[in-house]
């Protein structure tokens, strides 16, 4: 049993399991299902997020409320022109979590890695550093698991909620958990597997949940691309042998003490950040009209 | 652990919000499931905080209704779910409410069934898609779904768990959680239980047989 990083590793000791072997055998407990069952699921799972990261590349998702999308076919038309500075692990990545981003924002099928308005970071960063490293089936799946093993121990030890701890616990969460992922992808031990995710946390400790009339688009899509970017960077300094120093179960507190320090305005509220700059209350006046009111005064108080 | 890895990466979803979307399917699901899966002709749907606010926005209103005739949270047709509504004749309307003292994502919901039967519920999405119903045809409840759940309206007297327990018993319905409250001794009191398996409808119409109890509800598994 396991409910830390510690505990984790220490059910690892020098068996040459992955993290992924240990989540795995407890999943079949827990749920009382066979191995094979779990790995048809990640893979019809995955298969769902996989055309969540494609199709808005060739075509422009669009929201249902009209105010954002087209942004993941704008990137991928821009990296065919060849004119990015990124590598093209991270630029394809980034593209793959806008369509995802923007397919959620228009009613699509997504699948919620671990929360809908953070659903590009994981699948985005996986497809696009495994297409890098021509990873077979298998570890895929084993690196989506990884990942789900690290979302396990933040949702216990902390929140992967943007209304209880800011954005830092949902996309803060995916990015650590694609950057584990992508560690044991690129063959890191599951120590390093721990130090990319505690580093793709300490480097968003604090971001504020901000939407924009409370949807789940600005800045959640470009929060989704900036998440790519930050699992990729963990994974590499965890790969080049950088360490976090402070060790994932303590990064993991400190970051859930942060969020119960955020005030509410800052907890998907909208009442906070960019939700209130200018720009932001024009544009939720446009969608809601009525001052963005809906008149029901006593359970809200943005306007007080 | 005793989270699932599907519960991390998951639910399978319509998007946009797993607490606006998903959540609000799961609140519609569970009148599907209280009112036993009959065709619906009205509805009211009274929304508070964050759920009032951005109710088009995240599709709230289309996932309420989707999850009210039975659709899941990774229907397609949950986008239409309004128009669908509209072409069985189900009347639907949303309105803004104080519900007090609950939590931000919270709605009540009021049907009536083509028979003329009227059930109400009030549910909030706690998060992640996951959901609460905190009250059901006016008693107090608390059912996340996970699990088919009876809920007995019943006069507070020796003997009536136990009696509920034993026909559960002889169904072979085993119990995995069970709640008892009370406004106060010898006045109506409210058993909700929660189960291994489905409970059959005759546990329900042996119930209704005996006369100190008032109301028997049977809820399907809806998450
Ligand atoms: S800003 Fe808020 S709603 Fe948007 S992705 Fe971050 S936590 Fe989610």
């Amino acid at each position: 049993m396991y409910h830390n990083a510690k505990e984790l590793l220490a059910l690892i000791g020098d068996s040459g399991k992955s993290i992924a072997d240990i989540v795995i055998e407890n999943e079949m407990e827990i749920s009382e299902i066979s191995r094979e069952a779990i790995m048809d699921e990640l893979q019809r799972r995955y298969d769902i997020m996989y055309k969540a990261c494609h199709d808005g590349l060739e075509t422009a998702v669009i929201s249902i409320s009209g105010l954002t999308g087209g942004t993941g076919k704008q990137m991928w038309d821009f990296i065919k022109s060849g004119k990015g500075i990124q590598d093209l692990t991270t630029q394809k990545g980034i593209a793959y979590a806008l369509s995802c981003s923007e397919v959620n924002a228009s009613m699509g099928l997504i699948v919620a890695a671990p929360t809908a308005g953070a659903c590009g970071i994981l699948p985005g960063t996986l497809i696009a550093v495994a297409e890098k490293l021509q990873s077979s089936k298998e570890d895929i799946l084993k690196a989506l698991a990884t990942a789900a093993g690290i979302g396990q121990l933040i949702t216990k030890n902390a929140t992967v909620s943007g209304a209880e701890g800011g954005c830092q616990a949902e996309c803060g969460a995916a990015a650590s958990m694609a950057a584990a992922a992508i560690t044991q992808l690129c063959g890191g031990t599951p120590e390093q597997c721990f130090e990319a995710a505690a580093i793709a946390i300490k480097n968003i400790m604090g971001l504020v949940c901000d939407p924009v009339a409370g949807l789940v688009e600005m800045p959640c899509t470009k929060r989704n691309a900036s998440g790519v970017g930050n699992a990729i960077l963990s994974c590499d300094l965890a790969m080049a042998g950088i360490t976090s120093h402070i060790p994932f179960d303590e990064v993991v507190d400190a970051m859930f003490r942060v969020g119960k320090a955020l005030p509410s305005t800052l907890r998907e509220t909208a009442l906070g950040g960019i939700a209130v700059t200018p720009t932001g209350m024009a544009l939720k006046e446009k969608i809601f009209g009525n001052g963005g009111c809906s008149g029901n005064c006593s359970s809200c108080g943005g306007c007080h | 652990m005793n989270i699932s890895m599907f519960d991390i990466l998951g639910p399978v979803m319509i998007g946009p919000s797993s607490s606006h979307t998903a959540g609000a399917q799961r609140i519609g699901k569970a009148m599907y499931m209280i009112s036993g899966k009959e065709e619906i002709a009205k509805v009211d749907f009274y929304l508070h905080g964050s759920f009032s606010h951005t109710l088009s926005g995240h599709g709230t209103d289309r996932a309420l209704v989707a999850g009210l005739m039975g659709m899941d949270a990774s229907d397609a047709r949950i986008r239409n779910s309004l128009q669908i509504a509209k072409e069985r004749g189900i009347e639907v309307s949303f309105q803004p409410e104080d519900l007090g003292d609950v939590h931000p994502n919270t709605v009540k919901v009021i049907a009536t069934t083509k028979s003329g039967k009227t059930y109400s519920m009030i549910g909030s999405s706690v998060g992640g898609g996951e959901v609460e119903i905190v009250e059901i045809n006016g008693t107090k409840a608390k059912s996340s779904g996970k699990f088919p759940t009876i809920i007995v309206t019943h006069i507070d007297r020796l003997g009536v768990i136990s009696k509920i327990s034993s026909i559960l018993a002889h169904y072979e319905v085993n119990i995995v959680t069970m709640s008892n409250s009370r406004e106060k001794k010898g006045s109506t009191a409210t058993t909700m239980i929660e189960t291994d398996h489905e409970i059959p409808l005759s546990v329900k119409e042996e119930l209704e047989e005996l006369d100190y109890i008032h109301q028997v509800v049977l809820v399907e598994k809806f998450a």
